[in-house]
């Protein structure tokens, strides 16, 4: 599968990969991967357990980094730029294109130092830090259930408001890419339901990659979807064509629940 | 009849060698608070002492400990974290890791005389330091070196993928995800090892026979660069070569209860660490 | 801080990590190089042969001999003496606190354990000349009670915990399915623990046997203290022996630096580095093998 798969030709793309291979010590995890995602859209990553999608979302942030025994080949770009770049930045790769994970993850800190910490590493001068750290709560709609306890650990949230938390910790950051790896696996139906809303919300001003395993969920909050499998990307096209109207027989089969 | 009563006898061994293990603790601590007590008295403890050892205090043997043990600190508790780090955080998972994490497990079972005989050839002949405080630090914060490391070490590797994963997920450092995330969330574990290992550090003769602990001393035992007293040494001396034991067995009763103080005060920090920790999570 | 100085310190940093970790293992393989340096010194003055054959330990004397078996058997005797004691009462005091006690209970022997491990050696020793010393000498008739004996009491009490904590930490790890089973077939506490647990936990059992011998082996106040330092070939028991590690602690502070019997300790202490490691090394193993199937 080598030829161009990004068919969403009047929109601009704003993240792809084209050729990426990867391996983790001999296992050849990602095999001659090609995508590309829009600015502004929503973009979903399906595709059964251990087929390579949270492994490819990773490469993005060049999150296996600091693993040892991954090589990855291929190219990586945001817009014009290569996130492989000998030259470049990998902390600054990683504030443009921020990560929401599988797991909530919030910093063992108060509520207020999750946000603030980001913003104090990355030289957000004091005086814009209070309202930039409201502005995140608001948009994650997490605001109205925390502004009065401000210190109170982050810890002692619910599943459902620690995953807002890191979005508003991420969005806080005003990152370009915004990578969500299966962030409601473990959240129940009412708090994946607020944070499938606040994607809705964030779509107009970020790119967003979604890895789910909920084939649901990437009707619902997907513009476009892209189906892989053992390491490969099979189909990839706009969320009711790939549902609706496969074209290859084995996305048939996987969208219709007959594995996976 | 024999079927009824076997599970009652069983049950009376197993106690039986609970209640043994237990009297050795209950044993040593009663035989030095009752036969020690009578020689504590705030004159011991702040006291020099007079007339050939048969009179007086232990001061100096007490800052000596105190003083030494800080020493054993500073130098192994820097060493050891940042070493700990190197090897959980950034060394690479390959067999040399493993090697040497291996290597750093069994020196922790390493007699400790065995450090002694180093110091000796390492620190008070090699680099001249003679026997002194500074030498006698030194070994004592090598032997306590693979502890801590250990320690530390476990304490690091508690702490999940994912948490280091949302530092550098927003653009820290790994720098600053170590200092600002990871070893803050493992401070209560390294800490427990720590005074944990500080604690046998204090209680600790072998290492420090030769490296600079003496019998007595004129003066401060206060500088870095000479010999000083401890309160093990000063033990040991008391009980087996002071040319008259049986007059000094009360003094040797009043030095060992202050050691055994010093020494399970250390514990009793370490425990309330750890148990603090446990409940706040 | 600015981006690039961020990242610059970031690497700094990195580097003293590093720097920190390599001085470190350097130092601690140090001790390893001084222990070989010195006793291929020693086998430059004494033969090998002689060394680990010889019945004679006198350094001193007109004629010197280097026999190091006087000093091998001694401390193998205070060693094993220490773990008949041990053994049995370490075994069964896990067995209590892991199969029989509450977890109240539990909650208040191990601390208890942790605490009698903590007590320093000198204070043990010094408890072997108070206590146990004029006991024995009381039971035995003799002067005082500072023998072989005497130290293998003592060493029994400072394995003891390692013993325990280890045999507990093994037994713990055996799934609760064993003992489901065996009493499933009607089998009683007594039974299913003797029968089942004790000898699925084997493995870690071993490995707390060799744990606990390897502290014992490498203690050198207690047995300073409490067995008398004769230097002759020991005769049992009842009689004093003097241990390696006893000789290096007697001996080192009077010897005068770089002659044969300067070289001489550390060649008895790289023996002792050596009976020490392999019984970790094992110990290690058989722990390693029972957390296997825990893992399982």
């Amino acid at each position: 599968m080598t030829e161009d798969v990004a068919i969403m030709i009047k929109e601009k793309t704003k993240l792809s990969a084209a050729g990426v291979n990867l391996w983790f010590g001999n296992k050849h995890v990602l095999k001659n991967v090609g995508v590309s995602f829009s600015e502004k859209k929503v973009t979903a990553l399906i595709g059964p357990s251990g087929c390579g999608k949270s492994t490819l979302l990773r490469c993005f942030n060049r999150m296996h980094d600091l693993a040892p025994d991954v090589r990855i080949e291929g190219k990586l770009a945001l817009e014009k730029q290569d996130l492989y770049d000998r030259a470049i930045s990998v902390t600054q790769v990683r504030k443009r294109i921020g990560m929401v994970f599988q797991k909530a993850n919030p910093f063992p800190k108060s509520i207020y130092e999750n946000i603030n910490y980001g913003l104090k590493i990355n030289d957000v001068p004091a005086g814009e830090r209070q309202g930039i750290i409201e502005n995140a709560l608001k948009e994650s709609f997490l605001w109205d259930e925390v502004k009065d306890d401000l210190k109170k650990p982050a810890t002692r949230l619910s599943g459902g408001q620690q995953q807002r938390l890191c979005i508003a910790r991420t969005v806080a950051l005003r990152p370009e890419v915004i990578l969500m790896d299966e962030p409601c696996s473990a959240l129940d139906p009412i708090s994946t339901s607020k944070v499938e809303e606040l994607i809705e919300k964030l779509r107009e001003q970020y790119t967003i990659v979604i890895v789910t395993h909920n084939m649901q969920q990437a009707q619902r909050v997907a513009d476009s979807t892209i189906f892989m499998y053992l390491g490969e990307v099979v189909e990839a096209g706009n969320t009711s064509d790939i549902f609706n109207n496969p074209q290859k027989e084995l996305t048939a089969n996987y969208v219709r629940g007959h594995f996976g | 009849m024999m079927k009824k009563l076997s599970p009652v006898i069983e049950w009376f061994t197993l106690l039986f060698c609970t209640g043994t293990v237990l009297s050795f603790l209950v044993v040593i601590l009663y035989d030095l608070v009752v036969k020690g007590w009578s020689t504590l008295s705030w004159r011991f403890i702040t006291a020099l002492p007079t007339q050939g050892m048969t009179r007086g205090g232990i001061l100096p043997a007490i800052t000596g400990t105190i003083t030494l043990t800080l020493v054993t600190a500073l130098v192994a508790v820097p060493l050891g974290i940042g070493c700990a780090v190197y090897l959980n955080e950034y060394a690479p998972d390959n067999w040399m890791t493993r090697l040497i994490r291996g290597s750093i497990r069994n020196l922790s079972g390493v007699p400790s005389i065995i450090y002694g005989l180093f110091g000796l050839a390492l620190f008070v002949q090699g680099m001249g330091m003679g026997t002194s405080m500074i030498a006698a630090g030194l070994t004592l914060g090598l032997l306590s070196l693979p502890y801590i490391i250990s320690t530390t070490e476990e304490a690091l590797r508690r702490i999940p993928a994912s948490t280091r994963e949302a530092a550098l997920g927003i653009g820290a450092t790994q720098f600053e995800s170590i200092r600002d995330v990871v070893l803050p969330s493992a401070l209560p574990g390294i800490l427990t090892g720590v005074v944990l290992t500080l604690s046998r550090a204090a209680g600790e003769t072998a290492p420090i026979l030769f490296t600079g602990v003496a019998f007595y001393i004129t003066g401060s035992s206060g500088f870095l660069n000479q010999e000083f007293m401890a309160l093990p040494y000063h033990l040991y001396m008391l009980s087996t070569q002071h040319q008259s034991i049986e007059e000094v067995r009360p003094l040797a009763y009043g030095t060992a209860l202050v050691l055994i103080i010093v020494v399970f005060l250390l514990n009793l920090t370490a425990f309330y660490i750890r148990y603090k920790h446990s409940n706040n999570d | 801080m600015k981006l690039a100085a961020r990242e610059r310190l970031d690497k700094l940093v990195k580097l003293v990590f590093r720097t920190t970790g390599l001085l470190v293992i350097m130092i601690l393989g140090g001790i390893l190089v001084m222990l070989l340096w010195n006793t291929f010194a020693f086998f430059l003055h004494v033969k090998p042969v002689d060394f680990v054959t010889g019945t004679q330990w006198n350094p001193v004397g007109h004629k010197a001999r280097y026999g190091m078996l006087p000093l091998l058997v001694s401390t193998a005797l205070v060693t094993l003496g220490a773990m008949a004691i041990a053994i049995p009462l370490g075994i069964g005091t896990a067995a209590f606190i892991s199969e029989y006690a509450g977890k109240k209970l539990r909650n208040i022997l191990k601390p208890l354990i942790e605490m009698l491990a903590a007590v320093p050696s000198v204070a043990i020793g010094f408890l072997g000349i108070v206590i146990v010393g004029p006991g024995i000498a009381s039971i035995t008739n003799q002067a005082n009670g500072l023998n072989a004996l005497n130290g293998a009491i003592l060493l029994a009490i400072m394995a003891l915990p390692t013993i325990i904590t280890v045999t507990e930490d093994a037994l713990q790890a055996l799934p609760q399915t064993y003992r489901e089973a065996s009493y499933g077939v009607g089998a009683s506490r007594w039974q299913t623990v003797r029968k089942v647990v004790i000898p699925a936990a084997a493995p870690g059992i071993i490995a707390a046997v060799m744990l606990g011998a390897g502290r014992a082996i490498g203690e050198t106040m207690t047995v300073l203290m409490a067995t008398g330092n004769a230097s002759a070939f020991p005769k049992g028991f009842f009689h004093s022996v003097r241990t390696i590690t006893a000789t290096i602690a007697i001996e080192m502070g009077e010897v005068p630096y770089q002659t044969t019997h300067y070289y001489a300790l550390f060649a008895i202490a790289a023996v002792l580095f050596l009976i020490t490691l392999l019984v970790n090394l094992a110990g290690e193993y058989f722990v390693n093998r029972y957390r296997k199937y825990q893992v399982a």
